[in-house]
């Protein structure tokens, strides 16, 4: 058994749930060599997922910048400890109409994260550091925080967006 | 990612292809404050039309060669800039900060 699997609380599962299917999982150690793996294999399912290139992008962007704090930060550089990105579809009615959008968790084994304590540095101060929260907070539309069990849980969420034409989202006709 | 370094009268290109982020920015920082800081050059301009992709890291060490520049009272000149990263640097609100040109001739001339 993976070491996440093995920390994982038993009543946490991974089944469809209602307005959320599964797509995709990626196991990978924190080696920062691995981050363009984890880009390399988001970028083609965006793309089927019917994404638009702005909105790819801010997907790519976020994951990339939460698996790097969790090699900085909660795994403080050692390159061998385990994450797990889950991805899957969503569902959401807005304003009676249905909004189809992207989850991705992700799972790492380092110490309990203090919110209070996240070093985002105020952007109007010029100097490096501090700016991945900031790229991750600006490109999707949710960002949550949750401890579970003995994982740390990062949730991050992207909505397609209704007044970009070109977008329609990760259709289930198109999903794989 | 590859940097390689061109001199231009008496500005230093650097060309930098690949992708920039955790695993390599170092280099970059290395690369840039080492043209800066150590050899004295003045008029330094970053060529990224062949980064696809650069990370809050790699901005990171863009912003370091920027204080190191106006420290020293020396330039930075960025162009060949694509979406990704206009959209990280504006995110970071750190897309007015830089001079940042389309293309090298642009750049030259600004420089």
């Amino acid at each position: 058994m993976n070491p996440i699997a093995a920390k994982r609380p038993r009543e946490l599962k991974h089944s469809p749930q209602p307005g959320r299917a599964f797509l995709l999982k990626l196991e990978l150690r924190s080696h920062p060599t691995l981050l363009c793996v984890v880009r390399g294999a988001l970028e083609p399912l965006m793309e089927v997922l019917g994404f638009s290139d702005e909105s790819n992008r801010a997907i790519i962007r976020a994951v990339d910048e939460a698996v790097s704090n969790i090699m900085r930060h909660a795994y403080h550089g050692r390159m061998d400890q385990p994450i797990e990105i889950y991805c899957n579809r969503l569902r959401r009615r807005a304003g009676g109409k249905i909004e189809r959008g992207i989850e991705f968790l992700l799972y790492d084994c380092g110490p309990a994260v203090d919110t209070t304590k996240i070093p985002a540095r105020p952007l109007d101060e010029i100097r490096p550091g501090g700016l991945g929260l900031h790229i991750i907070r600006g490109s999707i539309d949710t960002v949550e925080y949750k401890r579970e069990g003995r994982l740390n849980c990062l949730r991050l969420v992207k909505y397609a967006r209704a007044s970009n034409p070109g977008e329609c989202g990760p259709a289930e006709e198109k999903t794989p | 990612m590859k940097i390689s370094f061109r001199r231009v009268e008496q500005t230093t290109i650097l060309d930098v292809t690949g992708n920039i982020d955790m695993s390599n920015s170092p280099e970059m920082r290395k690369a840039l404050l080492g043209e800066i800081r150590e050899k004295g050059v003045t008029r330094v301009i970053l060529n990224l039309s062949g980064v696809a992709y650069i990370d809050s890291s790699g901005v990171a060490s863009l912003v370091e060669g920027l204080k190191a520049s106006r420290d020293l009272g020396s330039r930075l000149v960025l162009f060949g800039l694509n979406d990704s990263a206009r959209e990280v640097l504006k995110i970071s609100r750190l897309l007015k900060l830089f001079e940042v040109y389309d293309n090298e001739t642009q750049a030259i001339q600004a420089a």
